[in-house]
């Protein structure tokens, strides 16, 4: 059953309409990840799940129960959720008193308050500044503070808000490490917003795409990232490759597409002449110097235009009579010295190909 | 100038010696400001965090007025205590008028605006995402406010010693309902006002230094807390 029900929630900000109707079910124990650009209403609706907010229209059950938009019920339903805002707050008090603080207002007992602090400030790593002020810690400390707050209660649900954003990579580790430990061990159901592509990938079981005030798409992780269902969220979950295309030809479910400069053998329904897009993901694509015997159905000749390396990937961008981008590991550069301007063959799997349906605009 | 330096060294020596009548004037300030403060803090805290923490129609304004009140000039507050408590007034029948209890009722007026002023605006400097951090933490609405009021803490100290500042170096209205009767409701400021008069500029000048010191007093013991 869902442990969190939203049903045609509306929210809007004086005139401007935040959130349109929208529907989710979260499950109990998931890990689920709301992902959208900036603007797009995930801190909006993470306050209206945690009660800090009333909506416009709609109703969010918890537990199968209405939650009512006023009354001494919804104190006790917050109870049952922390909520980890995205800048991290820390209040003006110890990091002790600051892990203490949902604890006190739930009146425990002290010494049992005391053996929870200890134990969550260890596992958070934070147990030798237990006396310091929190406002004199760093932003990763403090997101950890802030963690360790809310993990400290034992929430049913736990709410994030694009927990690392603004910290550095290390601290962005360390949270992230925590997450999936919390994730794991199953007790608490994690709803959590991103705009980090590779976080949600990296940390939800299900996700849920936010555009614009409306949830777009949702589904497992893999689901939402091969098959996305428009080019909206191609574009958003790093689709990189979305090419205009139509189909010419259909054999048992292996399409042939026209894309202009060239054909693409794709694994599809779609009936001869529908015009869909054409979408592959650039680790998707392999990278060879010469027309390679591999299995791949699709290949293309093509100058690279653009190399640009982060982290241990490279994004190689190409002009196959249409742009291409593949990402390959700093190896593959290396062995084929991958530059500019330099001729490769590009190759990927028909089954590597999502289509689209392109509507009538 | 040399009176100046006569006085501090008389100051110096009333203080040394414990001189038994400015022992007791500077007590008796000292007594009836920390009361009225207390009293006031007690009312205007809890008071300035309900209009603080709840929406109502008027509520810029009725900010604007206690804002004004802070410039309550204290011979008006010693009128309106006056007013009320002197024989034919409605209060009358208390018989409290020239008593400390009426200074202690004189200050308080006098400091309530500022009190409820400065406390707003404390609270208002803690941050939005405090508020909504401690209430998805699960503070109840008394807890959040606590948790606010708790973070706000050495502006409302601050507050508190403004208010002190202002009841202890007040001589309006201490004159006009206390009376300044020897050994009864004469504190230090009417004391100063009374001896200069008299032409007493030394003992002026010791009791003017005997009040700054009370309040550095006040001052540190307020600031370690
Ligand atoms: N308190 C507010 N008052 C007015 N507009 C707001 C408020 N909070 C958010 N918004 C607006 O609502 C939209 C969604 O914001 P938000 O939920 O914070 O998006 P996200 O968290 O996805 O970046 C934005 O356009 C933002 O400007
Ligand atoms: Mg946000």
């Amino acid at each position: 059953m869902s442990l969190i029900e939203v049903v045609g929630l509306n929210h809007r900000y004086g005139e401007r309409k935040v959130l349109e109707n929208i529907n989710l079910n979260i499950n109990k124990g998931e890990a689920f990840c709301l992902i959208g650009s900036t603007g797009a209403g995930k801190t909006t609706l993470l306050r209206l799940i945690d009660l800090l907010e009333t909506p416009a229209s709609g109703d969010i059950y918890f537990d199968g129960l209405c939650i009512p938009k006023s009354g001494r019920q919804r104190l006790e339903i917050r109870r049952r959720m922390a909520f980890v805002l995205q800048k991290p707050q820390v209040f003006n008090l110890s990091v002790y008193d600051n892990v203490a603080s949902g604890l006190r207002w739930r009146r425990e007992k002290k010494d049992r308050i005391d053996k929870k602090v200890n134990e969550i400030l260890e596992m958070v790593g934070l147990e030798d500044y237990r006396n310091r002020n929190a406002r004199t810690l760093s932003g990763g400390e403090a997101q950890r503070v802030a963690l360790a707050r809310a993990m400290v209660i034992e929430p049913e649900i736990l709410l994030l808000d694009e927990p690392t954003a603004n910290l550095d990579p290390g601290s962005t580790a360390k949270i992230e490490q925590l997450v999936s430990y919390i994730s794991e061990q199953g007790n608490t159901t994690i709803i959590m917003a991103t705009h980090d592509m590779p976080q949600g990938q990296h940390l939800a079981n299900r996700i849920g795409v936010l555009l614009d005030g409306k949830i777009v798409q949702t589904g497992d992780v893999e689901q939402v990232f091969r098959s996305p269902q428009d080019e909206e969220v191609a574009n958003f979950v790093g689709m990189e490759n979305i090419i205009e295309g139509v189909v010419t030809a259909n054999n048992e479910g292996m399409v042939t597409l026209d894309i202009g400069g060239g054909a693409i053998q794709a694994v599809s329904d779609f009936p001869v002449g529908e015009r869909v897009y054409v979408c592959v993901r650039p680790e998707d694509i392999t990278l060879a110097l010469s027309r390679t015997q591999s299995s791949a159905r699709n290949s293309f000749y093509g100058k690279i235009t653009q190399v640009v390396s982060f982290g241990p990937l490279t994004r190689v961008e190409m002009d196959c009579g249409f742009r291409l981008v593949s990402l390959v590991t700093k190896v593959s550069v290396e062995e084929l010295s991958l530059q500019k301007r330099k001729e490769v063959y590009a190759s990927f799997k028909a089954t590597g190909v999502h289509l689209i349906k392109r509507r009538a605009k | 100038m040399a009176e100046i330096w006569q006085g501090f060294l008389k100051a110096i020596e009333l203080i040394v010696s414990l001189d038994p009548e400015v022992m007791e004037i500077a007590g008796r300030s000292l007594r009836i400001s920390v009361t009225s403060c207390l009293l006031a803090s007690f009312i205007c805290i809890p008071l300035g965090s309900l209009i603080h923490f709840h929406n109502f129609r008027g509520k810029r304004a009725v900010i604007n007025i206690i804002q004004t009140f802070f410039s309550l000039p204290t011979v008006c507050v010693g009128l309106f205590v006056f007013v009320l408590f002197s024989r034919a007034g409605p209060l009358g029948g208390l018989g409290i008028m020239f008593t400390p209890t009426a200074m202690v009722i004189g200050q308080m007026i006098l400091i309530t605006p500022i009190l409820l002023g400065l406390t707003i605006s404390a609270l208002s400097g803690v941050s939005k995402e405090i508020v909504d951090t401690a209430i998805s933490l699960g503070a109840s609405s008394f807890q959040t406010t606590v948790a606010v009021l708790r973070e706000a803490r050495y502006a409302v100290l601050a507050a508190v010693t403004m208010g002190f500042g202002r009841a202890i170096a007040e001589v309006g209205c201490a004159i006009m309902v206390g009376g300044n009767i020897r050994g009864f409701t004469r504190v230090i400021t009417t004391a100063i006002s009374l001896e200069t008069s008299k032409g007493e500029l030394e003992l002026s000048i010791a009791l003017g230094i005997i009040l700054l010191f009370l309040a550095l007093i006040v001052n540190v013991a307020l600031n370690r807390l």
